[in-house]
């Protein structure tokens, strides 16, 4: 085989690559919502909670951050079963996902809660705010919009990330060019055409993630740098 | 069948673990260079030069590590020289360390303050005096923090190297669960190692940073 490309070869395979493709997305949006949100959880409870608490999620941050996704995703896959907890392969997807995103982004969003003022937490009070209307308007939301960009990142180096996923046999854009690439032998044309769609994705979810941050955090613009 | 006892099992992981280490040395110092120059040509004054390197940051820091594998350790083999696993790790490693690189050390640079480089020259420095005696003293500074975090981001990129075969600690640990059925003990020691690897590196990163906040350079 001489180095020419032949994309061709890879039109018989346009419903696989389809059907990896809705996987991955499917993935993506659900588990960044899930993530972000147990992140929010996490962020908060990391700060409030009983000690024991906080040590315990501090533990859990620590751990899935100082660990790869792979052996993050083998353990749930392979390890739980082990002790009675059986899962198909997509949901042992979805489970790692959340919780490596939960963990990142409980961490950029800690650094956000930090920087609201003291004070701020009492005028809220002090206007009649409940507890949870002042700590959401006045630093959730701000917090969130300050670490935003970051948040952004780490959604879609999750999503990149996701590609290991086919390691454990979920049918996602990866698993697709894997599953071709054993038909046609065309491996590189493959990958090349797979590697823009991630591409594509990446820089799709950075304008989806942009234009909503533009609507929800409008009135914040004045604050943010 | 041969018997594997927890200590075999930690004995192989162990020494699998070597390999790890030596990938990552490979990722991160060659990584380092390619991503030194990077950073001058993103720096350079000719346009094409900044387009270029920032398009090369874009495209690794926007796909995925598997697939800049699978495309240096599959493309080779298309174009007529298959490489070693060994080799096309190590390529792709270093390629996308010297992206990131590139972009944290760019970052470095620009935060020292625009006035500096008006006052170096109003002193009479030229370019290359100016960035030695100025600009890299304090940018090396804001660098190394950042620079040490993303070292565990190689660590746990080369885990990705199992998947083209390369036996390092993800490998091992799969190969072992293969002949024990024993995968929940194996992926907790697998991830026990890891986190061995780089907790060390994340709480100095996390020091060093720290260290720049009380300075006040940060």
């Amino acid at each position: 085989m001489g180095p020419t490309l032949d994309f061709l070869t890879l039109l018989p395979y346009v419903s696989e690559l389809l059907k990896g493709l809705t996987t991955t997305v499917i993935l993506t949006v659900v588990t960044t919502l899930t993530g972000l949100a147990l992140a929010v959880a996490v962020a908060y409870l990391r700060v409030n909670a009983q000690p024991w608490v906080r040590w315990g999620l501090g533990g859990y941050v620590e751990v899935t951050r100082n660990t790869p996704f792979i052996v993050q995703l083998f353990f749930i896959f392979f390890g739980l079963p082990g002790l009675g907890i059986k899962i198909d392969a997509i949901t042992a997807a979805f489970i790692a996902m959340t919780l490596n995103l939960a963990a990142y982004s409980a961490e950029i969003l800690r650094a956000g809660i930090s920087a609201t003022a003291k004070g701020q937490l009492e005028a809220g009070r002090a206007l009649g705010m409940t507890t949870l209307q002042s700590y959401r308007h006045i630093v959730l939301v701000p917090a969130f919009a300050r670490v935003y960009p970051a948040l952004i990142s780490q959604s879609i180096i999750v999503m990149l990330g996701s590609a290991v996923v086919s390691q454990i046999s979920v049918f996602d854009l990866t698993y697709a060019a894997n599953f071709i690439q054993s038909r046609n032998f065309r491996s590189f044309e493959v990958y090349l055409l797979i590697t823009l769609v991630y591409l594509l994705l990446a820089f799709g979810m950075r304008r989806s993630f942009m234009l909503v941050g533009k609507r929800v955090f409008a009135y914040q613009q004045g604050e943010q740098r | 069948m041969i018997e594997f006892t927890f200590w075999d099992i930690l004995r192989n992981l162990l020494l699998a673990t070597r390999w790890t280490i030596v990938l990552s040395l490979i990722a991160f110092v060659g990584g380092a260079t390619v991503g030194l120059l990077l950073t001058f040509m993103r720096l350079s004054s000719n346009r094409w030069l900044q387009r270029l390197t920032s398009l090369y940051v874009d495209l690794f820091q926007g796909t995925p590590l598997l697939m800049q594998l699978f495309l240096i350790f599959f493309g080779a083999a298309a174009m007529g020289h298959p490489i070693s696993a060994w080799l096309a790790a190590s390529i792709a490693l270093t390629l996308f360390t010297s992206a990131f690189l590139c972009d944290i050390w760019r970052g470095c640079l620009e935060a020292v303050a625009k006035g500096q480089w008006h006052a170096a020259r109003v002193l009479g420095m030229n370019y290359f005096q100016t960035m030695r005696h100025v600009i890299l003293p304090q940018a090396l500074r804001l660098s190394i923090p950042p620079t040490v975090g993303f070292s565990v981001q190689v660590i746990k990129g080369t885990a990705l190297a199992s998947i083209i075969g390369f036996v390092e600690l993800t490998k091992a640990g799969t190969m072992l669960n293969n002949a024990t059925f024993e995968p929940f003990t194996i992926f907790a020691l697998v991830a026990l190692l890891y986190f061995a690897l780089c907790y060390p590196l994340s709480c100095y990163a996390r020091y060093l940073e720290k260290k720049l906040y009380d300075a006040g350079l940060r």
